[in-house]
This record gives C-alpha cells, structure tokens and sequence, in this order.
C-alpha cells in the first residue's frame, strides 16, 4: 500500500494484482490523522486488516509522521513511479500540488534521473490558485470553468501575496473574472515551463498532482511546453500509487531473496 | 567509531579563544581574514595571528540587516552581522582586517566595516589569465605587505616570508593528507567530522600546535582504517559538495545529506578541497611574494572570469573520490555560484554522467523541510540498495 499525504490532500492506494484501489480525503491540520484516516478507510473499503498488507511506504509532506508505515519515501521518487504506471514510456513528469511543483526526468522506467522543485514559496502550486480563487469569490475546482474561452490578462507578480494584490487592483479596474483566471493560469504554466527547461526537455510528459485536474493550467503548460501532455484520469493518485508500487517492489525483491537462500 | 581527537576539533573553537586573549595580553597582534585570496603567509611573517572571520552562523544575520540590504548572501550579512555586534571574539581581539575585491557584495561590505576597525582592502584581477594579472596582485601583495609592517609596527623581510610559506605549506599538506583519506570506499570521516576539522584551522592561534592536532587525527583515522572502521555501511552513496563555502553553524546540507543516507566525502569548495590542492613555491632563490602571488591566484573562485579552474578540480575530485553525485551549494543571493551552477550541470552531465543537485538556500531553518524533501530524494535517486 502506499499513502501519500499532501499539504491539502490525502491518498491512500492498494494494490492487489493489477487491479487497485484507492480513497483521497482533506489532510486537515493534522497529517497524522489524515494519512490514519485514509488507511483505515481503505482497509474498510477492501475488506482487510493491518496484517494482510504486506508493506505500506508513506510519501508526501506528512510522510514521516506515519508510525504504522514501514518506509518513508520522498513524492518525487514515488510520482516518477506512479506517472510511468499511468503514462507507460513518460520521460519527464510534471507534478503541481498543494504546496509546491516539481519536474521530474526519468530514465522511462519509472526511476528518477534529475528533477528540480520549486522554492519556499507557493508561486506555481496549488496554493497559489487556492489563494486566488478565493480572492475572486470562486472555488478552486470552478476556476477551469469560469476562465473557458478567454483571453488571458496580463499577471506579473509570482510572489503569491503579490499577485493577490495585482488581482483585486485588476478586479477593481473592471477587468473580467475569466480573464484574469485565465491570466492566473497562464503564468502558473509559465513558471513551471521555466523551471521545467532548466534541466531539459521532454518527449512524452505526464502531468500529475492536483492541479492536473486544472484544465486550464492544463492547455497553458502544452503552450508553454510546445508540447502534448497526457494527463491520466487518476493523475492526482499518481503519488500514492507510486509508494504502493515501490512497495511491491519491495516486497517482491525480498521474496526473491528469501528463495535464493 | 568517531575518532576520540574530534572531541578536540568539537571544543577548539572556544577554547583557542582563551589562548588568543593570552596572547593578546602578552603584546601579539592579531589580522582578521576573510577569504582564502588574503595570504596568511604575510600575516605569519609579520609575526601576528591570523584568523578567520568569514560568517558561518545565523545568529548575527537581523542586526546586519539593519544595516545591509536584505537579499544579500547570508555569508556576507553574517560576517558583517558578527563584526558590528561585538559578538564575535575573534573579530574583538582583531587589529587589523584584510578584506579583498572578490564579488560585489564583499568589496562594499568592506568600505562599511571601514568604520569598525582599520581595513584594508586588496583589489584582485578579475581573472588569471590576463598577462598583467599576475603583476597586479604582486603589486597588491607588497602594498599589503607595507600596511601590515605600518599598522603593526614590524618590518617583514624575505627570511620571514619565506619560513612563513615553509610553515603555511606544512598545515596545507596535513589538511590535504586528511581530506584524502576519505578516498577510501567507504569514507573514514563522516563528511560533518571532515568539515570540523579543516574548519578549525582558521582559529589556531599556534599554528605548529594546529598541524600537529591534525596529524594526530590522521594517525587515528588510519587506525580506523586498518581496523575496517567507518560510519557508512558499504554502498552508501558518495557524494562530492561544491558551491559556496560552508563553515560550522551552516553546515545544514551536510548533515541533512548524512541523514538522509549519504556520505560527504569531500568538499570542493574554499572551506575544504579548493585551497588545499596548491602549495607555493619554496625554492630559496624566487621572490618570495612573487611565489604567493602565483600560488592565490590560481585558487578556481567564481568571482574570476574565467574560471576554468574549478571545473578541472571538480573532475579530478570526481574521478579520485569516486563519487556517485555533486551537490552544488548556493547561498542565496550569491550571483556568481549561482549563474556557474549552469556550467557546473553541464560539466558533471556531459563528462561523467552521474547526477548533479543544486540547491539554493541561505543560513536559517525555515525551508529545513523543503530542503530535506530534495536532498532525500537525490539520495533515493543515488542509493539502488533499498530493495
């Protein structure tokens, strides 16, 4: 099993054979809780105990505060793996949480061979859109939607606070909702595409996290990029999806090392 | 098993202190140092102490901030921060202060520091390549040479520069002898113990007393050695730091690295590999100045253009340490290790094909968790063992 837990939300997945399932739920404020939460849900939901899973890796940002979980690996190891189960051949994924971005090269395999992340800053993340929705009275969820068909507005801030301010002085201009989210959306893909081309450029590139859901960042990125880029139905899965096949893999390789013996 | 002569690095700092403020009391005279470009070896001859003052702590960075801009390298705000704050007792006790023209940042601090204490500050060419280079920083070496003789009241002759050269080469030999045992699969010294030691050579105020602590520890680590002793299980990933110098109290890369599953065998950097590799010149019938000269400015800093150098020690280092990464440290605000972190990438990329991690961050702890995700997750990507 592998359960991710994000700064705003929590997956669990289990896998058994090909077949996998999984629940997501809000962290909260307590990681703890929540990564608890969505593993107590799943077993309920498959039918299990504790004891018929063979080993369970936590990732994300709450990852070590899992004391039931045997391992803790980082998002950036599990999200390669996960993205390469999804988007078989990715050699680069392109991850947008909560708080905060990463690009990730791989060797095609699954296995990380560079990456880069953002800063201690929310510029490009989740967050970023969390705070901006609400800076419009929308939800994060409806801002696809509202910017539709749009022509982008201008954003020069990147510093989140800022760009709260530059978006309610364009509120207050009398520019329109979609326009500006669409602004927002543009310069989300922007600066993601900035720090994607420092380190290269992809052929098959998988989008992944919560933001992948943002069909508007979506458009933006393959602009920016120049590039298609697959974005799988369970793409915000794709973290605890990769903890739970390295946790297979794991499983597996002592296995084989207890037969050599 | 840590070597028992640590616990003498661990505790040096404060107690050289003690010996410092004896020798000033018996008439010594102090220089303060802040950079590797500034040759203790004039310092040596002209029978005064030589220490470092080059900020390594976060402590002093907010009072400096009164003063300094904000996105400045924590380095520079740190060393100002101590020097304006009185906190630092090694700048207290200091009569005198070499600074020099490296990046912009520094020279300005410099004519700031002007008010706290006499200064002088050499003007380095901007690369070694130019064929009056080697001239102008002579030339700069004698100006320093008859300021020093001025302000401390000493006349330095070719004798004393020359024992002085004999004497700074011994303690490089000893350090570099040290630094190479961690060439060893796995490494004697855990990479925060390597750092200890060489850090600690910028407060001895005997310097025949610093070298022989440092041999005594490298007769301690070959025991190890002989024993099959080492903190690292074997296979665990090996890694090369480059970047900004780090110093004790910024040394948090190297312990999240060592945390997080690594091994920090060696240091490029001018706290560590960089100075080490370079030994003056002794032959009795050279100039002494001249030889130093030539020695200081071969050191591969990013403030030189070009800076070939650096990238040449990079993979001498990668090749003889046998790494399997390089983490390239930058402090923020830090243009010049910032912009070469590019080249830096693409040497490593091109020449070795191993990973390389750059990471920007300044003294404090406020992205610790930010920075461990990335550091844990190179040493993942290093480290094939977990399954």
């Amino acid at each position: 099993m592998g359960i991710d837990v994000g700064s705003i939300t929590s997956k669990a997945v289990l896998l058994n054979g090909s077949a996998w399932q999984s629940v997501l739920r809000p962290t909260g404020y307590s990681p703890r809780q929540a990564g608890r939460e969505v593993f107590d849900e799943l077993l309920d939901k498959a039918g299990l105990a504790r004891a018929d899973i063979g080993y369970i890796i936590a990732t994300g940002y709450g990852r070590t505060t899992l004391d039931f979980a045997d391992k803790a690996m980082t998002e950036i190891t599990c999200h390669a793996k996960g993205a390469h189960h999804l988007v078989p051949g990715a050699d680069m994924v392109i991850d947008i949480g909560g708080q905060d971005s990463k690009v990730i090269f791989t060797d095609r395999q699954g296995n990380v061979a560079d990456f880069s992340m953002n800063d201690k800053c929310a510029a490009g993340t989740g967050r970023f859109l969390q705070v901006m929705a609400a800076a419009m009275g929308a939800d994060v969820s409806e801002l696809a939607e509202l910017a539709r068909g749009e022509e982008p507005v201008q954003i020069s801030n990147m510093c989140t606070v800022f760009a709260e301010s530059e978006v309610i002085s364009l509120l207050a201009e009398g520019v329109g909702r979609g326009r500006i989210i669409a602004g927002i959306h543009r310069s989300v893909a922007k600066r993601v595409t900035a720090m994607a081309e420092r380190i290269g450029k992809g052929e098959l590139i998988a989008f992944t996290g919560g933001v992948s859901k943002n069909e508007g960042v979506r458009e933006y990125l393959a602009r920016e990029l120049g590039r298609e880029i697959v974005v799988a139905p369970e793409s915000q899965l794709a973290g605890a999806l990769g903890a739970a096949l390295l946790a297979r893999e794991k499983l597996l390789n002592a296995k084989v090392l207890h037969e050599k013996k | 098993m840590r070597p028992e002569s640590m616990k003498i690095f661990d505790d040096l700092r404060g107690q050289n202190m003690v010996v410092l403020e004896n020798a000033k009391q018996s008439g010594r005279k102090v220089v303060g140092m802040y950079c590797a470009y500034c040759p203790q070896e004039l310092v040596l001859a002209a029978g005064a102490i030589p220490v470092s003052l080059c900020g390594t702590r976060d402590e002093p960075i907010a009072d400096a901030e009164k003063v300094l801009p904000r996105n400045l390298c924590p380095l520079i705000k740190s060393s100002f921060g101590f020097a304006i704050t009185g906190k630092c007792p090694y700048f207290y006790f200091s009569d005198f202060i070499v600074g020099e023209t490296t990046c912009d940042g520094k020279k300005k601090m410099f004519e700031l520091l002007k008010q706290y204490k006499p200064t002088h500050i050499m003007h380095l060419p901007q690369g070694a390549d130019r064929p009056g280079a080697l001239s102008w920083w002579k030339e700069e070496l004698s100006l320093l040479k008859e300021r020093l003789e001025e302000e401390l009241g000493v006349t330095i002759s070719d004798d004393n520069l020359r024992e002085a050269v004999k004497l700074a080469n011994s303690e490089q030999r000893a350090v570099k002898e040290l630094h190479e045992l961690n060439k060893l699969d796995p490494a004697p010294l855990s990479g925060l113990d390597l750092l200890t030691a060489t850090f600690m050579k910028g407060f001895n105020v005997n310097k025949f007393e610093g070298i022989a602590l440092v041999n005594r520890l490298i007769d301690e680590v070959k025991e190890v050695i002989e024993r099959g002793g080492s903190p690292f299980r074997a296979g665990t990933p090996r890694i090369l730091l480059t970047g900004c110098p780090v110093g004790i109290g910024s040394e948090k890369v190297i312990r999240l690295l060592e945390e997080g599953g690594g091994s920090v065998v060696c240091f490029e950097s001018c706290s560590g590999y960089k100075i080490l590799a370079m030994l003056t010149d002794e032959d009795e019938r050279r100039d002494p100045l001249e030889a130093i000269a030539e020695r200081s400015l071969k050191i591969p800093c990013s403030c030189m253009t070009p800076n070939e150098g650096r990238l040449g020690l990079l993979g001498r280092m990668i090749r003889e340490y046998r790494v399997d990464g390089v983490v390239d440290l930058t402090w923020q605000a830090c243009h010049t290790y910032n912009i070469e972190a590019e080249l830096v990438r693409g040497y490593v990329r091109d020449n070795f094909d191993i990973p390389c991690l750059h990471l920007e961050t300044d003294y404090s702890n406020s992205d610790l968790q930010q920075l461990k995700t990335r550091v844990t997750a190179f040493i993942e990507l290093l480290d094939k063992r977990w399954t």
